[in-house]
């Protein structure tokens, strides 16, 4: 068979017609979905619910969390599944035209592209106003897109700055000396010299949303911020491209471990735990791996700080929190939102603030919840007063990903900062 | 005389470096999981630790509902059903399909054998979504008998495949002699065909049994709890964002790797045979 | 009947008298066939045909209820798009080195398994190893070795002082895509090596008598007696290999996500993170069919090159 142009014309013309015809007998959406409305259902039944397998709650904490809620509304089952973060965002993805999941565990950067694709339902009505104002500010944005809530925060975090204090003591510096980035080059410079630590510092730079969170830290205490006023990137910007050219000299400097591109922020933990790192920075639960004996060979030396601050004194956190969402196809809303509210709430939160930080208020000033982890509460709270954002727009997967890209073109020296940055502004416009 | 004898030293030599290069990697990763965690980390590297640390071991086997040791168990279980499925599946739709092929004639013979195999280089990707729904209004969604649904569609057109071929070798002369007898065509392929094809079978089987454990994208995203998330997934979930150590991934896949070697183990004489009969001669 | 009668019987028009006999045994092909139609076709083609839909309109959600009809618009995006040939680029390149260092190894083992070994049992045994690691724990495997702080070949090299410093192996892009490349030839020349021999045995003996009667040197025997021989088996082992290259994810998912700088994203991988991470089903489901016709593509030329009509060799 020949295929010439007109033949190839009229077969694709037949294709679209086969197709659109296919569409009107089929009478649904061209993904095959019937219309996902969901149902609020009553105040009962089994809801599934989609957790991250996690650092902060773990599997037996969400377990007995779900009894004692089980015990107080009988009539409602909860049936947990636990997926890898790395898997998290394309199982809500997946699962959203079937219905699947009726509580989803969110991320920050995803409300913007769910809410506005329409994959989770709009709880603002729900929402008491009185939450507004008594949970951090932080950690509400993590379930707000456009001045509406989709779900309810549960678990604020953000990186904090983690230090060996025995190496730095060696070189005679203390947690005063690392407060600020000029001050945590100086020390890392003399541990090198040293010889105390071959890279004092590693990163989670990966291609990954970690190297982004990285960025945001850093462009923080830059005093920059991803967007501009109109919520267009604007990274290629004084504070974006400096923020990029401080990260590419710590390692041209020999300063930052050239591993950390591959490194997620795990990676980096246990390379702290290991001793080849001095100075890092990473979640709240880094803590507590490093004065674990059985995989840490640093117990009792690593201290912990909010990030260290920049020329300006800014040093926002990145924003790492996250919600519980429901999805739009759940057929059970109501059972639902009954155990957001409860695992959400604030006596439930205290009660496993060992494992994950609370986001409400309150706890920060009670004693007798602040003991329980006392370094960590004291650097979160401070941290957790200003945070970064990354950008909250509907498609900030592939904005992220360009980022990602060209944050470690930079950081290979494939591109100068300013090069990368303003390529990855380019392709996020182009993106519209 | 002298000439054989320094190519057969030569031949043992690379054949030595060949058995090395298969066995060091996963020689390390024995290692490795047996191996402390803090020792693991040390540079430079302690090849064999002084103090060997069986905990993961312990953790995967015997680990309670907080440890990866629940869902470790429960993803060997769900690989287990699956793979065994698909097999058993697989092996009888195809040992009836390859018979045709190797032995009707009918219209379009031709046309849907290249067919099941062009369906092979289909990318899995261009099924997924539409599956998933499938899956899901059928409400096979996250159980294994849905993955083993799906993952039989894999694997088939390979044992059709195989299985044909083999079939062809096999004297047609033999079967006519059965059915002279009266036997009928079921029966001739049960009795004359099925016991002179063994090793084609043997070959099909592992084939098809080292397929379905392999499978990893339609286990990722058509299963999600532990009723049937399948080892693949269980172990690339070991390894993310938070990830334990590598002592544990390396235990959960030397674990993970067992029931496919001991099948391949068993039946790769087999697979020689069985291929060179049928599959690969012009 | 030899497998050569059979293919002739194929080719040459069925005497007439045979036709009612030809109809009976249609219908018991159809119902030995049903099975494995349903079965498979069952599950493939009303997918694929769903896919071909939405490539052709414009889906940004997995619940999009406004889709519009964009034609052939979706493909032209993807043709379009720098980071998609970027992607096949680095897929071809995949493809082709692993492939190619796959036959070379698959061979050289093939032969060792051929020959007259001392323990020979055992030296197969050992080979089979690596084919049946489970896809994604050798990628695991291989990652922990390639650790930049503590693997096993930063140990190995520096040890041997062959190294001064420990590298980061997944570092840089180009390494990183080299390196998933030995982590992929390592599991699967022992199944090439194992195809090739299969195709080795059939070679008769009395070939290797001959030219060794006429004192022809190795390499003049594996010219122009083993080499021959092994056309069918390299053309299928080739196409096996090209189709399963080309599709690479799982390797990739597990190893580097496609990182860094999307040096390993392939163009499998390209099409996952386009449908499900950026929730672009239109273009996702285009780049999956531009990978069907690249695979098909490169099939044929394979099978043309070794003038092989088809797969099936039935």
């Amino acid at each position: 068979m020949k295929f010439t142009s007109k033949r190839i014309r009229r077969m694709i013309g037949g294709l679209a017609t086969v197709a659109a015809a296919a569409m009107v007998i089929s009478g649904c959406s061209v993904t095959g979905a019937s219309t996902v409305t969901g149902a609020g259902g009553g105040n009962s039944g089994t809801i599934n619910a989609l957790f991250m397998k996690q650092a902060g709650y773990s599997e037996s904490d969400i377990a007995a969390i779900i009894k004692s809620f089980e015990a107080k509304y009988p009539k409602i089952t909860v049936k947990p599944t636990f997926v890898a973060y790395e898997a998290l965002h394309d199982k809500i993805v997946t699962s959203a035209p079937a219905g699947t999941y009726d509580v989803v565990h969110l991320d920050v950067i995803w409300p913007s592209e769910f809410a506005s694709k329409g994959l989770i339902t709009d709880v603002t009505n729900q929402f008491p106003a009185s939450w507004k104002t008594s949970m951090l500010g932080g950690a509400l944005t993590s379930a707000e897109y456009k001045g509406k809530f989709y779900g309810v925060p549960w678990g604020p975090s953000t990186k904090l700055f983690f230090f060996n204090k025995t190496m730095l003591a060696k070189v005679g510096a203390t947690q005063a000396d690392v407060s600020t980035w000029a001050g945590v080059i100086t020390v890392a410079k003399k541990l090198k010299a040293a010889g105390i630590v071959k890279y004092p510092l590693s990163w989670s730079w990966s291609q990954a949303e970690a190297v982004i969170c990285d960025y945001a830290d850093i462009l923080g205490s830059y005093g920059g911020q991803f967007t501009d006023s109109s919520g267009k990137l604007d990274v290629n910007s004084a504070a974006g491209v400096a923020a990029l050219t401080w990260m590419r000299k710590t390692i041209t400097d020999g300063l930052t471990d050239p591993a950390s591109l591959t490194f997620l922020e795990d990676d980096v933990d246990k390379s702290m735990a290991a001793g080849k790192t001095a100075m890092e920075l990473n979640w709240e639960s880094t803590f507590r791996d490093q004065n674990d004996p059985k995989i840490s060979k640093v117990v009792g030396q690593v201290g912990v700080s909010a990030p260290p601050k920049g020329a300006n004194g800014d040093n926002p956190g990145v924003n790492g929190s996250m919600a519980l969402s429901i999805p739009t196809g759940s057929k059970h809303k109501t059972a639902a939102w009954t155990f957001i509210k409860y695992i959400t709430s604030e006596a439930v939160q205290d009660k496993y603030v060992t494992s994950s930080m609370t986001n409400w208020k309150a706890s920060y000033t009670q004693p007798a919840i602040t003991q329980s982890n006392p370094q960590v509460f004291a650097a979160a709270g401070t941290a957790y007063n200003s945070m970064i954002l990354r950008p909250a727009v509907a498609n900030y997967n592939q904005v992220s990903q360009i980022l990602q890209v060209e944050i470690q073109n930079a950081l290979l020296g494939k591109k100068t900062p300013q090069q990368a940055m303003d390529d990855a502004v380019a392709a996020a416009n182009k993106l519209g | 005389m002298k000439r054989a004898t320094r190519n057969s030293l030569l031949i043992h030599v690379a054949a030595w470096i060949v058995a090395i290069a298969c066995l060091a990697p996963i020689g390390y990763m024995v290692l490795a999981s047996i191996t402390p965690q803090r020792v693991l980390i040390t540079t430079p590297l302690q090849w064999i630790p002084s103090t060997f640390d069986f905990s993961r071991y312990a953790t995967i086997f015997a680990g309670g509902a907080d440890s990866v040791g629940t869902t470790f168990r429960a993803a060997m279980l769900n690989s287990t059903v699956v793979a065994i499925g698909t097999v058993a599946i697989s092996m009888v739709v195809g040992i009836l399909g390859a018979y045709a092929f190797a032995r009707l004639r009918f219209r379009f013979r031709r046309a849907i054998l290249v067919l099941f195999l062009a369906t092979y280089m289909l990318p899995q990707i261009a099924t997924l979504i539409p599956l998933y729904l499938i899956l899901n209004s059928i409400g096979l969604l996250d159980t294994t008998a849905g993955l083993t649904f799906v993952d039989c569609a894999l694997v088939i057109p390979f044992v059709l495949w195989i299985l044909s071929n083999y079939f062809m070798t096999i004297p047609e002369e033999l079967e006519e002699a059965a059915r002279v007898d009266g036997t009928t065509r079921m029966g001739a392929l049960w009795y004359v065909v099925l016991p002179a094809a063994r090793p084609g079978i043997f070959a099909a089987i592992m084939f098809a049994f080292l397929l379905a454990w392999d499978e990893f994208m339609y286990a990722l995203i058509f299963t999600s709890s532990d009723a049937s998330k399948t080892l693949p997934v269980a172990i690339s979930e070991f390894a993310g964002r938070y990830t334990t150590d590598f002592g544990l991934v390396a235990a959960g896949g030397i674990i993970a790797a067992l029931p496919p070697l001991i099948v391949a183990i068993i039946f790769q004489r087999y697979v020689v045979s069985g291929m060179a009969a049928g599959a690969v001669k012009g | 009947m030899t497998v050569a009668s059979a293919k002739k019987d194929l080719g040459s028009p069925l005497p007439v008298k045979r036709r009612k006999g030809f109809d009976k045994q249609g219908k018991l092909a159809f119902w030995l066939l049903l099975p494995a139609c349903v079965a498979v076709f069952g599950v493939i083609i009303y997918p694929m045909f769903r896919t071909l839909i939405v490539s052709l309109f414009q889906v940004n959600s997995a619940l999009a209820s406004v889709t519009p009809f964009v034609g052939l618009g979706n493909y032209l995006t993807v043709l379009s798009n720098s980071d998609f040939w970027a992607s096949i680029g680095r897929t071809l390149y995949f493809t082709l080195v692993s492939t190619a260092l796959e036959l070379i190894l698959g061979l050289i083992v093939a032969g060792l398994l051929n020959a007259n070994l001392k323990w020979r049992w055992l030296f197969r045994t050992i080979v089979v190893i690596p084919w049946a690691i489970p896809t994604i724990v050798n990628a695991a495997m291989w990652k922990g070795i390639f650790n930049a702080q503590y693997g096993a070949l930063n140990a190995l090299l520096t040890q041997l002082g062959i190294i001064q410093n420990y590298q980061a192996w997944l570092a840089d892009p180009t390494l990183a895509l080299n390196m998933v490349i030995l982590a992929d030839v390592w599991k699967t020349v022992p199944l090439v090596a194992f195809f090739l021999l299969a195709g080795l045995t059939a070679i008769p003996p009395e070939l290797y008598e001959a030219a060794k009667l006429d004192r022809a040197s190795w390499p003049r025997i594996f010219r122009s007696i083993v080499l021959p021989m092994l056309v069918p088996s390299i053309s299928i082992v080739l196409v096996l290999r090209t189709v399963e290259a080309f599709k690479v994810f799982d390797i990739i998912y597990a190893m580097t996500r496609g990182g860094p700088v999307n040096g390993t994203a392939t163009v499998a991988y390209y099409a996952y993170e386009t449908a499900f991470s950026d929730q672009n089903f239109g273009v996702g489901s285009a780049i999956s069919y531009i990978i069907t016709i690249f695979i098909l593509v490169l099939s044929a030329v394979y099978l043309r090159l070794l003038r092989r009509s088809d797969l099936s060799l039935l």
